[in-house]
């Protein structure tokens, strides 16, 4: 059995003059460990299968299932990351790391010095009793990554975390993100739609069409590049085969939507 | 740094500050001087009606005398403790309304003409059912401070409420929070600022309640003595509590400005 499964999850949104398909019939399962990118242009619903998967969301027909349970609300078990840090500003950062682990009510000494030793790890360790506005955006993100990670959650929902930066700092933090959660062996789902990072990061490339929003392709990355951190993986040749290749079928996608 | 190499032009740019600060404080302190010389002044020239405008030097012996023979802080007692209390309950109260209908979305909805009528509604005009329901009393002057601010503190508080960013919520959402921890957590703390300006807000409308309803029924207050001071054509009287109330708003005012500065310092998000 699959560690994360989705059985044709679909989504429809009413508003007084329309019902909208967001997503349609998505299929598809996650092994423990793979890091996958949901690649697509605005508009797929790449974002609002994510919220399903966190449970923020209830799917209007389908099923999540983590582990053989089943989805319904956010678990204790499922990290999720946004597009902009949302460190809350009157909190320190110190307050703003622990937050998860406040509110699951897990205060001990152990998961307290956990989440010192990862703060420790990205290097932001002295900032601690610091306010986010004293910090700067990469820092920043790096500081929501800890506060993600400090309930140690088997896999992390990353929706565009880096879509906010500069491409300096998104180029590093990709490197950080990847090797970060490789070292702790969590399982990942990126969404993006930036085809290079998605090709940089990913074990596998989940391309979605949009009106409805469905799965259009996949695509295995190819081994070289796995064994690579993403500022390598961007230098290496089938980096630029894969990305020409993703490119044609998102040029596709978009024409049928002209059409 | 610009301790070690002396920069003209900083300095100079400090210099221009300073000057400009100066001329401001210079100007309001002239303000000052001629509003009250010209006043004293044209009551002395009886360009106007020393009865009825008084004059400085009148209202200073009269302050004098009230201080020496201490009944003065007895009436200003009387009247801060109401207004603190009409301001404070005011606000704490249109808070917990603020909480309870961004609680239930239905009873927002249900509410939200119900909320737009009393807040037109001049609720001084209530005043006198008040004061016969609940007795001539403090309470009933406590009442009218807080019933003249906390429907707009409702209001402006729910609307802070419900303009938090979304993703804020989110972030407690994401990690299994509950509603009420969204609330602890996300909402009353982004809405700190909101609360504390329309506590600022308060303290000027809870002087407006509490001094109509010492107008109405009261044996001792600063509004009782207004009352009283135009019952007895006693003009200087009634503007000498009026400029004690003026002195008094003000300095809650910049109390309530000193809090704000202690407890949203930290906040540019």
């Amino acid at each position: 059995m699959a560690f994360l499964q989705l059985k044709s999850v679909g989504q429809t949104y009413f508003s007084k003059q329309t019902a909208t398909t967001a997503l349609e019939d998505i299929t598809l399962s996650v092994s423990e460990g793979e890091f996958v990118s949901f690649l697509g242009p605005s508009g797929c619903g790449k974002s609002t299968l994510l919220s399903i998967i966190a449970g923020l969301l209830r799917p209007t027909s389908g099923t999540v299932t983590l582990r053989n349970q089943i989805i319904k609300e956010p678990h204790a078990k499922i990290g999720y990351m946004l597009q902009q840090d949302y460190l809350f500003p009157w909190k320190t950062i110190k307050d703003n790391i622990m937050v998860g682990l406040k509110l699951q009510n897990c205060l001990t000494k152990e998961r307290i010095d956990y989440t010192l030793s990862l703060m420790k790890e990205i290097g932001l360790h002295d900032t601690l009793d610091q306010y986010p506005s004293e910090l700067s955006g990469g820092m920043r993100q790096r500081v929501a990554l800890v506060r993600t990670l400090a309930t140690s959650p088997q896999i992390l929902l990353l929706d565009e975390p880096f879509s906010a930066l500069d491409f300096q700092t998104k180029l590093k933090l990709e490197d950080l993100v990847s090797s970060t959660l490789r070292e702790h062996g969590k399982t990942a789902i990126l969404v993006t739609h930036d085809i290079g990072e998605a090709i940089a990061m990913s074990d596998r490339i989940i391309l979605f069409s949009t009106k409805p929003g469905r799965i259009f392709r996949t695509f295995p990355v190819s081994g070289h590049l796995r064994k690579r951190l993403p500022f390598e993986a961007r230098q290496h040749p089938d980096y630029t085969v894969m990305f020409q290749q993703i490119w044609e079928e998102l040029e596709q996608i978009e024409q049928n939507d002209t059409e | 740094m610009n301790k070690m190499i002396p920069n003209k032009a900083h300095s100079d740019y400090l210099q221009k500050l300073r000057k400009r600060t100066i001329q401001v404080k210079v100007s309001q302190f002239l303000i000052f001087i001629v509003f009250f010389g010209l006043w004293q002044y044209s009551s002395d020239q009886k360009w106007i009606d020393p009865l009825l405008f008084s004059s400085p030097i009148k209202i200073v012996k009269l302050l004098a005398e009230k201080i020496s023979d201490g009944t003065v802080f007895v009436h200003i007692g009387m009247t801060l403790t109401e207004t603190v209390f009409g301001f404070l309950l005011g606000t704490l109260i249109g808070t917990l309304l603020a909480a309870l209908i961004w609680w239930f979305p239905f009873l927002s909805r249900v509410l939200d003409p119900y909320l737009v009528v009393l807040n037109a509604m001049p609720k001084v005009a209530i005043g006198p059912i008040l004061i016969v329901a609940l007795g001539p009393n403090l309470t009933s002057i406590v009442a009218m401070g807080i019933l003249i601010s906390v429907i707009i503190t409702t209001i402006v508080i729910y609307t802070a409420f419900t303009n938090v960013e979304p993703n804020y919520v989110k972030v407690i959402r994401s990690f299994g929070g509950t509603k009420f921890q969204c609330f602890k957590e996300v909402i009353l703390p982004a809405c700190f600022p909101a609360i504390i300006s329309s506590l600022k807000v308060n303290v000027g409308l809870s002087w407006v309640g509490v001094i109509v309803g010492e107008f109405l029924v009261s044996k001792e207050g600063l509004g009782y003595l207004i009352i009283y001071g135009f019952q007895v054509f006693n003009f200087t009287l009634v503007l000498m509590s009026l400029l004690i109330i003026a002195f008094l708003a003000t300095i809650m005012y910049q109390l309530v400005e000193a809090l704000e500065k202690k407890l949203i310092k930290n906040r540019i998000s």
